[in-house]
């Protein structure tokens, strides 16, 4: 991938916990973290270990406790909620685990919701979202609702999904743990393929060994903290 | 995202014709039992309704409704007809009297003395012979629906059909012979009793011998006189109760509606389609809503607004309830269009749609608040839990 040495995301100090009292946990414990540009990151580790409530801080769909993280330069925490919402339909993508396509709406609808929460008109949306159908395959298959489709089309709809509006960075939830080895693998060659293309940043959280090969850079999380970042995937497996 | 908000609640069939169904027994509920509700409480003046040449009645001042019969002497006429803008003023006889037929039972009717000159207050419509009819000797004027049913001769054979009464036949009121001259159309009364139409004077010879007899005076005003100075007028000169007709009808619904049961049992009725309408359609709503939590996540991660996710919401509340209350209100007016021709009591004022509109729209804004309540504290972290 291209990476670039401009810093994309910087975490540091970061601190979550949830709960109050004897029952609260704290699950992330001083995460200090950088994202290159135009790099995909893989954030790995046994389950437990923060690696999603990390994404979710990146993201800014959760505050940190403690600790900075600042996206492209702007420190999330201190935006407004309204202006999160806007940050994040601006500038992030989002590929989850369970795809979470909307049943009821064929794929080029789902495609186009990024593009019509941004404000562009219909029409001009589900043109643009059928060109990015196109790209991941699926040009053919745009009016099909997501059940009509296996679970490696649904994730390449996703992916379609998080890359429509060009977000500057995508991150991604276990994104090839609901797949077959073939299909897990197919998805994530899409998925650094195009990011490549635009030179997006691409944030993974995965379990998954078999696809660590596609990182430019492996962070293992454990217990709360990043307790190392490997540049090549031989280190890391 | 209005498209996506609509095929969202669409898609999920089972789920949005719960919904439907809901609101739709709920409109059709509170509208036809309202309807019905209205229907009885213009029974309750209907006789008012029909007489519709004078301005106002005149009745002893403890009257409380239409049927609330408290006589008067005669002299009372002449008072009223000596105020200053009275027009004309005739006597009116109303009353309840034993009518004996054929078949020996007896029925309970309403009998209402006309004027013997002018027969003004007397039934909307004529539907066989003429009121003036009344002038030949022991006359009366029978109302249809009675004539056809409760006033109706013995069958010919035992268990055979009712025979109607035709002009020329004789009935007995309160021991009184009376030849029918003639039948009429009246609005329905409360009780369903028979209506009877005569003469002032041949009424005052059916009813039991009393030193009151006269029940109402009408009265009409002279050209350009205000009513309302009129009714003052009267009440001052004669001591009585004058009420144009509006608030006769008025003071007769208020009397139903405190001193009877009748407003509660369908008050009861149609909250309880309230309370069914918010039951189902509410809870199975906000089910909805559950169910596509994760994708109300998925789109404010995504950069949805609450404000964008709340017209979503509102949007389908707004669909559903627009469909629940058409089809609810249709059903009530299919309803009311196959019961026409019968006993029942229905009336569908145009005022009743905007009223069961209120209600379903109330039931949709409790619905959709539970939902958006939710999404609103939904947090976006959501869609990364497996």
């Amino acid at each position: 991938m291209q990476a670039n040495q401009e810093v994309a995301v910087l975490c540091r100090s970061v601190e979550k916990g949830f709960g109050v009292g004897d029952t609260r946990v704290r699950v992330l414990r001083g995460v200090d973290l950088e994202v290159r540009s135009g790099e995909l990151l893989m954030l790995v580790g046994p389950s437990g270990c923060g690696k999603t409530t990390l994404i979710s801080i990146i993201a800014g769909i959760l505050d940190a406790d403690e600790g900075e993280c600042r996206v492209f330069g702007s420190d999330i925490k201190s935006l407004s909620t309204v202006q999160k919402t806007a940050f994040r339909a601006r500038n992030i993508g989002f590929v989850f685990q369970a795809f979470n396509l909307i049943p009821a709406l064929p794929i080029v609808e789902n495609t186009a919701i990024p593009l019509l929460l941004s404000g562009m008109k219909r029409a001009a949306a589900i043109e643009q979202a059928a060109a990015m159908l196109e790209r991941v395959g699926l040009g053919n298959r745009t009016k099909s609702l997501p059940a009509q489709l296996s679970g490696g089309q649904q994730q390449r709809v996703a992916i379609a999904r998080a890359l429509v509006t060009n977000p500057r960075l995508v991150v991604c939830d276990e994104p090839t743990s609901a797949l077959d080895h073939e299909n897990g693998l197919r998805v994530m060659e899409l998925l650094r393929g195009m990011a490549a293309e635009e030179g997006t940043t691409l944030v993974v959280v995965t379990h998954d060994a078999r696809i660590f090969g596609h990182a430019d850079r492996i962070a293992k999380v454990n217990d709360g903290r990043i307790v190392e970042v490997v540049e090549s995937v031989s280190n890391a497996a | 995202m209005k498209s996506i908000a609509l095929k969202m609640l669409m898609g999920d069939r089972a789920k949005f014709f719960g919904i439907l169904m809901g609101l739709t027994f709920a409109s059709l509920l509170i509208t036809q039992q309202m309807a019905i509700f209205i229907g009885l409480m213009t029974r309750t003046y209907g006789f008012v309704t029909d007489a519709q040449l004078p301005d106002v009645w005149v009745m002893d001042p403890k009257v409380q409704f239409v049927d609330d019969m408290k006589p008067l002497q005669e002299t009372q006429l002449f008072r009223t007809r000596s105020v200053e803008g009275v027009d004309w003023a005739v006597p009116m006889y109303r009353g309840f009297l034993r009518v004996r037929l054929e078949d020996g039972n007896f029925q309970m009717c309403i009998v209402n003395g006309l004027d013997d000159a002018t027969l003004i207050g007397g039934p909307a419509r004529m539907v066989e012979g003429t009121l003036e009819d009344l002038r030949r000797s022991e006359g009366v004027v029978v109302d249809r629906s009675a004539a056809l049913d409760k006033l109706a001769k013995p069958p010919l054979v035992p268990g055979g059909p009712r025979i109607p009464l035709a002009i020329g036949d004789t009935i007995e009121v309160n021991d009184h012979r009376a030849v029918v001259v003639g039948f009429c159309d009246t609005s329905p009364t409360l009780m369903a009793n028979p209506v009877i139409y005569t003469t002032y004077n041949r009424a005052l010879t059916f009813a039991p011998h009393e030193r009151k007899l006269l029940t109402f005076v009408l009265v009409k005003a002279k050209a350009g006189q205000s009513i309302p100075e009129l009714c003052s007028r009267i009440e001052a000169a004669t001591g009585l109760k004058a009420r144009p007709k509006d608030d006769l009808e008025r003071l007769t619904v208020d009397y139903y509606m405190k001193y009877t049961g009748i407003p509660v049992n369908f008050g009861i009725a149609v909250l309880l389609g309230f309370i069914v309408g918010i039951a189902i359609a509410g809870q199975t709503f906000y089910n909805f809503t559950l169910e596509n939590l994760r994708h109300f996540g998925a789109l404010k991660a995504m950069g949805a607004s609450n404000r964008t996710l709340l017209s979503m919401i509102v949007l389908q509340a707004v669909l559903v309830g627009a469909i629940g209350y058409g089809l609810g209100v249709g059903g009530a007016a299919l309803f009311g269009e196959a019961t026409k021709h019968t006993a029942l009591a229905f009336r569908f004022p145009w005022e009743l749609l905007f009223l069961s509109a209120g209600a379903i729209a109330v039931i949709c804004v409790l619905s959709a608040f539970i939902s958006i309540r939710k999404v609103f504290k939904l947090e976006p972290a959501i869609v990364f839990k497996g």
